[in-house]
């Protein structure tokens, strides 16, 4: 039995009060937790959730550098910029969606049967995130939008910065073109770098100089809040946002002179070809041509799927840079530098003349080696056999060299590998140099005379590019210097407007040729366009200066020649590409040019008109005179041509930076 | 010039006598009343910078205010003896709503709290905030204290009934703070303290027990209140952005409407649960010290005045009061600051919305009436 329990009121009031005094004590200790761990949070660590809350409210807006212009030797603009306006939607701000695009395809800014796809498109976005509704408005679309923007609610015209090339294809071989950067090249990217950046250099010197032209972009901070709204009235919050203006990336100029430029796209209109002109004593490369182009402006607006195909199924593949990737045999063009490397071996008398039939026998076996046509060249020494293009002359001087000494010879010209020019993508064409002979005829097993002996017309285990041969055409100018070819020349701030100028790179020079031997190579390239046997003559007649050239004729494979018959008479797909490389004037030159038209049959009527019509262009004065040489020796500085772009600021520019800021 | 400081410093005393003599008259003690005004003052200035400015939340709060007020007013009227006698009633009755609210409620954001009374909707739970401790009074105040193991089980009963239908609803921070109010009355009853010791034992492994029988979202929060970085967009989401908010306040916070994390939207229920951090982040260390301040002379003064009241139930009842709201003011305190796990407890008085207000002013007028008719009692 438990004791009787009765009620003490003294006992129960003492064991209330024991219990309320324990209990604030309790609560005292409580609270003393809870402001310690406040003076923990916010003494202690204040700093460190101070950065936090930074971190969460404010976000970094990129503002895209303007890209650096691309201008030719005599500032005229190859690539600019433009400022393009889109009309772009907030869907948070628009009270009535249908009804305004219904209003906008009634002032015809939007096609109604756009409609469905852009709706679908607006939904699929978060409702404060601006949606372009349509790009690149006319400058009429723009006023008529503006003046009726009262009516449209949460739409707005925005200002954005588009690669412009205002000449379309011109000179696309050596600009190349900008297009929307992928995911592959993000990778590579350094992501701040490129943050607001929408393109970037594909080809040509847009690749090649991408980091000069980009420019250092800049950015501005916003407040945001947890959902990634810009907040617009930041006020008290507002006070510490930082600001960094974008810095523009540098003016590149090239050694291009877009008159020559132009007239080589001309000249090569409706053929499949190439053009490459150099200045034989820098390595500046004049004109740049490969036939057909495409529009960069394309890519730069940023190219449909069904474009795309169509450029890349076009059987004459317009994408396809032939200047730098075409590799083919060089033809009869390699003549001169074969009987340069014969000279100075000692392999040939060049005042020894020998009879030379419609054919010659290899010693040892039963093979016939054909001139091109047949014909008999007769009694020819050294410089007929370049003049008049005797191949007979050629195999037997071949024959004679061998393969080891053609192929050590060939690299002095730059033959069988990349010239180094200052673009990506260049082909470094095929030559049986000894280190490649070694690779694939180890011991010259399976090589058989027969394919040296063809080497001497430029044909077999040689190919060549249109670059390579133009470069090969400059050293033969610039007897034996060898300047890397550049299209290059400055860099221009956009700001200042100090250029700096590159120095050209000279990567070699032949010094073991003697004067001599040059006299009578050059003299026979010269008796090409003047000798009335030469295989230029009427072609190159009656020229003011005088052109030392060579024709070549790239023979289509040897199963291809046996099925139809080659040169002119077969089906156009099929007939030989048309080689000519000249300099001139002959005695102080000052541009070489290799011109390479496919399936244009000989080389003399396919390719040379093109090569003299530029040379004129650049030689000649309106009055149809040789104009004056600027005074430059081998060895000097690059002409001071400072391009003629009005000092000041460029207009496009300064409107693209004003919508751009704050 | 003397006769006359003379007469305003009297009629300053006759100004303050005669509000004494209408706080008598209306039952209400006036440093506690002083005390919850100036609270919720605080809490009006706090919220007009948490709801962005918004004077329909500012219109409404003090309507809940004043309806608060009148409620606690008038209870603060009633004798003490009407109030025991009803309290078996009034936990009767809050039984019968909550089973109500489980058959018929309104299911409103995933959880079935409400009775849809017409214009009004009505959370039995909140009833039973204060009911609980009547019952466990009431049952004590007949019974030598302290209380016999017999009585723990049948206290345990009283308690634990309407807390499972509660948290059945499911609504974790309100059955705790009815288990918290019933609990305290047994505290302030005198339990040995080997008897204490073994009822937590006892709470703490029905709590590890209760863990599997929560619900994926309750469980979530307290694993997440254990490591919140793992769920740095999920469920710690809360923890992480309050704890930046209350630390990047530092020690004067960032000014008034200037904190970015409340401003921003990035601080969760700015206006309800995490008000707390708000403070912190506006007005720094400075600003939550003086509300914890307010809040510890308000706790207080309502001990001060349970233990003057003369009966069991009387002292009981008030000691739970007080105690309670240091429970809300605790348990909010340190969910905001990461000292207790997520649980959806209002900062009292400053909180936005429900009838939480309501309820806590209610308590007072309790604890106002058990003080205040005490010398009417035997």
């Amino acid at each position: 039995m438990s004791p009787v329990r009765i009620k003490e009121h003294w006992r129960e009031q003492r064991i209330f009060n024991r219990r309320a005094w324990f209990a604030g004590a309790l609560m005292l200790l409580a609270g003393l937790a809870v402001l310690g761990r406040l003076y923990y949070l916010q003494v202690v660590r204040q700093h460190y959730y101070e950065v936090l809350s930074i971190d969460n409210g404010v976000r970094t807006v990129p503002i895209p550098a303007a890209r650096g212009l691309i201008l030719d030797r005599n500032g005229e603009v190859i690539a600019s910029n433009r400022p393009t306006f889109d009309l772009e939607l907030t869907p948070d701000e628009v009270p009535d969606l249908h009804a305004e695009l219904a209003h906008l395809v009634r002032l015809g800014l939007l096609q109604q049967t756009d409609l469905p796809q852009l709706i679908r498109a607006i939904h699929s976005r978060q409702r404060f995130d601006t949606v372009p509704i349509r790009l690149d408005l006319s400058a009429q679309e723009v006023a008529r939008f503006a003046v009726r923007r009262y009516e449209f609610p949460g739409i707005d015209i925005s200002p954005r910065q588009a690669r412009w090339y205002p000449f379309g294809k011109l000179a696309v071989a050596a600009v190349g073109y900008v297009g929307t950067i992928s995911a592959r090249e993000l990778a590579h990217l350094n992501p701040a770098e490129y943050a607001g950046t929408a393109v970037i250099g594909q080809t040509g010197v847009e690749a090649a100089y991408e980091t000069a032209l980009h420019g250092t972009n800049g950015y501005r901070q916003i407040l945001v809040d947890a959902l990634g709204r810009p907040v617009r009235r930041a006020g008290a919050l507002g006070k510490e946002l930082h600001f960094q203006a974008p810095v523009p990336g540098d003016d590149v100029i090239l050694s291009l002179d877009l008159k020559l430029q132009r007239l080589a796209e001309q000249l090569l209109k409706g053929q499949d070809g190439a053009v490459v002109a150099l200045d034989p004593w820098t390595g500046d490369i004049i004109a740049m041509a490969s036939s057909p182009g495409f529009d960069p402006n394309l890519f730069a607006r940023g190219i449909s799927e069904k474009q795309y195909e169509a450029l890349v199924e076009n059987p004459r593949l317009p994408l396809f840079n032939r200047a730098l990737r075409a590799q083919l045999p060089s033809g009869s063009t390699i003549k001169p530098g074969l009987a340069l490397g014969a000279l100075t071996e000692g392999m040939v008398d060049p005042d020894k003349r020998i009879f030379a039939g419609s054919a010659w026998h290899l010693p040892g076996s039963g093979h016939l080696f054909h001139n091109a046509a047949h014909e008999v060249c007769g009694w020819v020494g050294l410089r007929m056999a370049i003049i008049m293009s005797c191949d007979v002359y050629f195999y037997r001087l071949a024959f004679k060299m061998g393969v080891d000494r053609i192929g050590a010879w060939l690299p002095n010209f730059g033959f069988g590998s990349p010239t180094g020019i200052d673009i990506p993508g260049e082909q470094p064409g095929l030559a049986p140099t000894p280190a490649w002979m070694a690779k694939h005829y180890p011991h010259d097993r399976g090589w058989y005379p027969g394919d040296t002996v063809i080497l001497g017309i430029g044909q077999g285990k040689f190919l060549t590019t249109p670059l390579q041969l133009a470069h090969y055409t400059g050293v033969l100018a610039a007897r034996g210097l060898s300047f890397e070819p550049r299209l290059v020349t400055g860099l221009r701030n956009p700001r200042t407007h100090q250029i700096h100028w590159k120095r050209p790179i000279l990567d070699g020079n032949l010094t073991m040729i003697s004067p001599a031997s040059w006299k009578v190579v050059i003299g026979a390239m010269v008796g090409v366009t003047t000798n009335r046997r030469g295989t230029a003559y009427w072609e190159m007649i009656n020229s003011p200066y005088p052109i030392a050239g060579k024709t070549g004729t790239a023979q289509l494979t040897r199963e291809q020649a046996n099925e139809v018959g080659n040169e002119k008479t077969g089906p156009e797909n099929l007939r030989d590409d048309a080689w000519f490389i000249a300099f001139a004037p002959a005695q102080a030159p000052r541009i070489a040019v290799a011109v390479l038209v496919e399936h244009a049959g000989y080389g003399a009527t396919g390719a040379a008109p093109i090569a003299r019509k530029l040379m004129n262009a650049y030689l000649l004065g309106s009055n149809g005179k040789l104009l004056p040489a600027a005074p430059r020796g081998p060895y000097s500085e690059p002409r001071g041509i400072r391009p003629r772009v009005k000092a000041g600021v460029d207009p496009t520019l300064t409107a693209l930076q004003r919508a751009t800021e704050p | 010039m003397i006769h006359e400081e003379i007469s305003t410093d009297s009629r300053t005393r006759r100004t303050l006598s005669s509000a004494a003599r209408v706080l008598l008259a209306l039952k209400v003690d006036g440093p506690l009343a002083v005390g919850l005004a100036l609270t919720a003052t605080y809490g009006l200035v706090v919220l007009y910078s948490a709801s962005a400015e918004s004077t329909p939340m500012l219109v409404r709060t003090v309507l809940r205010l004043l309806l608060g007020i009148i409620i606690m007013l008038a209870v603060a009227r009633i004798s003490p003896n009407l109030l025991r006698r009803a309290s078996p009633w009034l936990y009767g009755l809050g039984i019968v709503l909550l089973l109500a609210v489980a058959a018929v409620g309104h299911v409103h954001l995933g959880a079935k709290r409400w009775l849809d009374l017409g214009p009004i909707h009505f959370q039995p739970s909140e009833l039973m905030k204060l009911a609980v401790p009547m019952m466990c009074a009431w049952y004590l105040h007949e019974r030598p204290l302290p209380p016999r193991w017999t009585d723990l089980g049948i206290l345990a009963l009283i308690i634990l009934a309407p807390v499972a239908l509660v948290a059945k609803e499911p609504d974790l921070g309100t059955a705790a703070l009815i288990t918290a109010a019933g609990a305290m009355v047994v505290f302030l009853s005198g339990l040995r303290a080997r008897t204490l010791i073994a009822l937590l034992l006892l709470a703490v492994a029905a709590g590890a027990a209760g863990l599997r029988f929560m619900h994926g979202y309750q469980r979530e929060r307290l694993l997440t209140f254990l490591n919140p970085e793992a769920h740095p967009l999920g469920a710690g989401y809360h923890i992480i952005q309050s704890q930046i908010a209350v630390g990047s306040g530092g020690l004067f916070g960032k000014g008034w409407m200037a904190g970015s994390q409340a401003q921003l939207d990035f601080l969760p229920e700015r206006t309800t649960d995490f008000i707390f951090a708000v403070i912190g982040e506006e007005f720094g260390l400075l600003g939550l010290a003086l509300l914890l301040l307010l809040y510890a002379f308000v706790i207080g003064r309502s001990i001060y005045l349970a233990m003057q009241c003369p009966d069991t139930f009387s002292r009981l009842l008030g000691g739970s009061v007080a105690l309670t709201f240091f429970v809300y003011v605790f348990i909010n305190a340190g969910m905001v600051t990461g000292l207790v796990p997520v649980v959806g407890v209002p900062l009292p008085l400053v909180s936005y919305g429900g009838s939480s207000v309501v309820t806590v002013l209610t308590g007072f007028g309790i604890l106002m009436a058990l003080y205040s008719h005490r010398k009417l009692m035997g």
